[in-house]
């Protein structure tokens, strides 16, 4: 009887949050986009709303709500179902988008796919070999098996990018970082701009009205195709042609020109638009806040380069620093998949987050069980299995620390290279 | 002169741009940062006695409507010289059109300042189009990817987008050339806009057959 109540209280919570992930989809990733393929909502939602049960179920076991059984049958059931898209469905769905996207392979999608899927399969296995995850006694197709290895590829990924926020975030928030930026700084990069345009432009004019001189003159200007075409120009080229050749390869260096500077332009008016921002009572706010978590961020590397020399696991739990850490980072991290996603590739990066999702919290899980009080900490090591829990702890702390110190070496070098851009006149 | 081309980004403005200007069909349609130029040769009263050869320019400015607000401050110096405004949209894709207001409220922003008028930002006011100077053409892209039966449908929603912004409305695919093939309905509508956009009139002009009649601006 309580078990039934307590699955409909399971149950119910599930579908608030598949619900949740789903607004969240519509309304945040795929704003501008046309949802054409539903499936790809329905599993983001799926793996939002089978992730956020897994941290629900944690909070029921410390704050002791529900039958203990009927938690454990839940925790079992949750897990199967996590792994089972984390490893099978969400895989197979990203390799028969990018399938779908490359056009020579579009009659035989479900082959590829399952081809890629394999190769996926493959190397997830071998994944596991160097790592010393599990105790020999269990067998081939268990959750322990898979379970290890999700956890590894989480793990790290949870540590570049904490690794990488712990250093980002001080740099973007600190206003000591800041360049300064005057308004005529900004006006004599878009007059440059504007002068590299107008070569382009005139270049072009001179291409197209040699273009219709041949073309009224009866010469066809074909561009050369297959192998043969490459031939043949090769011994016949006409002297319109090679003029035209020339040209382009000038119109094609002053167009790589007005990339950068459009680029270094759009850099000023952000720096500006920061020092504006550092100006206001929330900036100074996040100054200051930035000034603390800078010495925050320093220490945990701190403690990793400790935990590593000294061989010991942390007492401190790591989630906590990664979870704070990325929080802010995940902002960060959305637009990023803004910026890269078009129209094709809209399924394949919103699969992508929902693995890199999955991944993550199934490791959260994994990690916050030591810093759970013992008496806790039965439920997850029953379901669970006997992980090498110390492994994770340890691996956690390398790749945080290798990606603090080159995030912390990028951002330097991307620093000092900036100002002598634009000191130049 | 110069006319721009706005648009949600990954929508074809860049194999349209190629297509109008060489004729050809791009091979490898790669990402535009910023802005990339071309030049069009446009005959000015094709058919006519007064017929003149002019140079057209096509700003393929690149973006997205939701990016943030120092990219749109930089695009915003390329809006200054700007004569016509071609708003390019994705067939397939229905919020790629209704994006297309706030991407005319920008493009023209730049433009009504200098008379007075202030414009709100996001609302989208029909009479501003009315007595809008600047002529405007919209273009849907990717017509081969809709399947026949949507056509109708499809074509009905596009044809009241075009009349809102009291402007023509040319539908194509931009790896097909025969759509702009001369004497075709796409093709007359393409130059009855050039020959719309300002300062064709008060150019110096040089006698003699029409190919030497190149205007430089």
């Amino acid at each position: 009887m309580s078990f039934l109540i307590d699955s409909s209280i399971m149950i119910t919570s599930q579908i608030l949050f598949f619900g949740f992930g789903w607004l969240f989809f519509m309304r945040q990733l795929f704003k501008d986009y046309e949802v054409r393929q539903y499936v790809v909502q329905v599993i983001f939602s799926v793996t939002f709303a089978f992730s956020c049960t897994m941290f629900e179920l944690i909070i029921f076991e410390i704050l002791g709500v529900l039958n203990s059984s009927s938690r454990y049958f839940h925790w079992k059931m949750n897990l199967c179902v996590i792994l089972l898209i984390l490893v099978f469905m969400v895989p197979f769905y990203i390799g028969y988008f990018i399938v779908s996207n490359i056009r020579l392979l579009h009659k035989q999608r479900l082959l590829f796919s399952c081809l890629l899927w394999l190769t996926f399969m493959y190397f997830f296995w071998k994944l596991g070999d160097p790592f010393p995850i599990l105790s020999p006694k269990h067998g081939i197709l268990s959750i322990e098996q898979l379970i290890s290895r999700v956890g590894v590829i989480g793990v790290t990924l949870m540590a570049l990018l904490s690794g990488f926020g712990a250093v980002n975030c001080p740099y973007t928030y600190m206003s000591y970082f800041l360049r300064n930026v005057t308004d005529t700084d900004i006006l004599a990069l878009e007059r440059r701009l504007l002068q590299t345009i107008d070569m382009i432009i005139s270049k072009k004019k001179r291409m197209a009205m040699a273009r219709r001189t041949m073309f009224q003159k009866g010469e066809v200007h074909n561009k050369p195709s297959g192998f043969w075409g490459m031939i043949k120009s090769v011994t016949t080229s006409a002297p319109g042609s090679e003029n035209l050749t020339l040209i382009q390869q000038e119109v094609d260096a002053l167009e790589e020109l007005s990339r950068q500077l459009f680029l270094e332009t759009a850099d000023l008016y952000a720096t500006k638009e920061r020092i504006e921002y550092s100006k206001t009572f929330k900036g100074k706010y996040f100054n200051f806040l930035g000034y603390f978590f800078s010495i925050y961020c320093v220490w945990k590397i701190f403690m990793a380069t400790i935990n590593i020399v000294f061989d010991r696991v942390g007492k401190t739990d790591p989630v906590t620093r990664g979870i704070e850490i990325t929080v802010n980072y995940l902002g960060i991290q959305f637009d990023f998949f803004y910026a890269i996603s078009s129209s094709k590739s809209s399924n394949v990066i919103v699969l992508l987050l929902a693995q890199i999702m999955g991944m993550y919290f199934v490791s959260s899980v994994l990690l916050i069980r030591m810093s759970m009080p013992l008496e806790y900490r039965t439920i997850i090591t029953e379901v669970l299995g006997e992980l090498q829990f110390n492994f994770y702890h340890h691996w956690f702390d390398v790749i945080f620390l290798v990606s603090a110190l080159s995030s912390i070496l990028f951002l330097y070098l991307a620093h000092k290279q900036a100002p002598e851009k634009h000191m130049a006149p | 002169m110069a006319s721009a081309f706005v648009s949600f980004t990954g929508v074809g403005k860049s194999s349209l741009v190629h297509l109008l200007c060489q004729n050809q069909v791009l091979g490898n349609p790669s990402w535009t940062v910023g802005c990339s130029v071309d030049v069009r040769v446009h005959d000015y009263k094709e058919g006519t006695p007064e017929e003149k050869t002019y140079y057209i320019e096509l700003w393929d400015i690149g973006g997205s409507v939701g990016s943030a607000s120092s990219v749109k401050s930089t695009r915003a110096v390329f809006y200054n010289s700007v004569n016509g405004i071609i708003l390019v949209h994705d067939l397939t894709n229905k919020k790629s059109s209704q994006n297309l207001y706030r991407w005319s409220l920008e493009a023209l922003n730049r433009d009504l300042v200098p008379t007075g008028v202030l414009v709100t930002n996001g609302d989208y006011d029909r009479e501003q189009f009315a007595d809008n100077q600047i002529p405007l053409l919209v273009i849907g892209t990717k017509l081969d990817q809709i399947h026949e039966s949507k056509r109708h449908e499809v074509l009905t929603r596009t044809a009241f987008l075009a009349e809102d912004f009291n402007a023509e409305e040319i539908n194509l695919d931009c790896t097909n050339p025969r759509y702009l093939a001369a004497g075709s309905s796409n093709a007359v509508k393409l130059s009855r806009f050039f020959d719309k956009i300002p300062g064709f009139p008060d150019r110096k002009r040089f006698g003699g057959a029409a190919l030497k009649n190149l205007h430089y601006d």
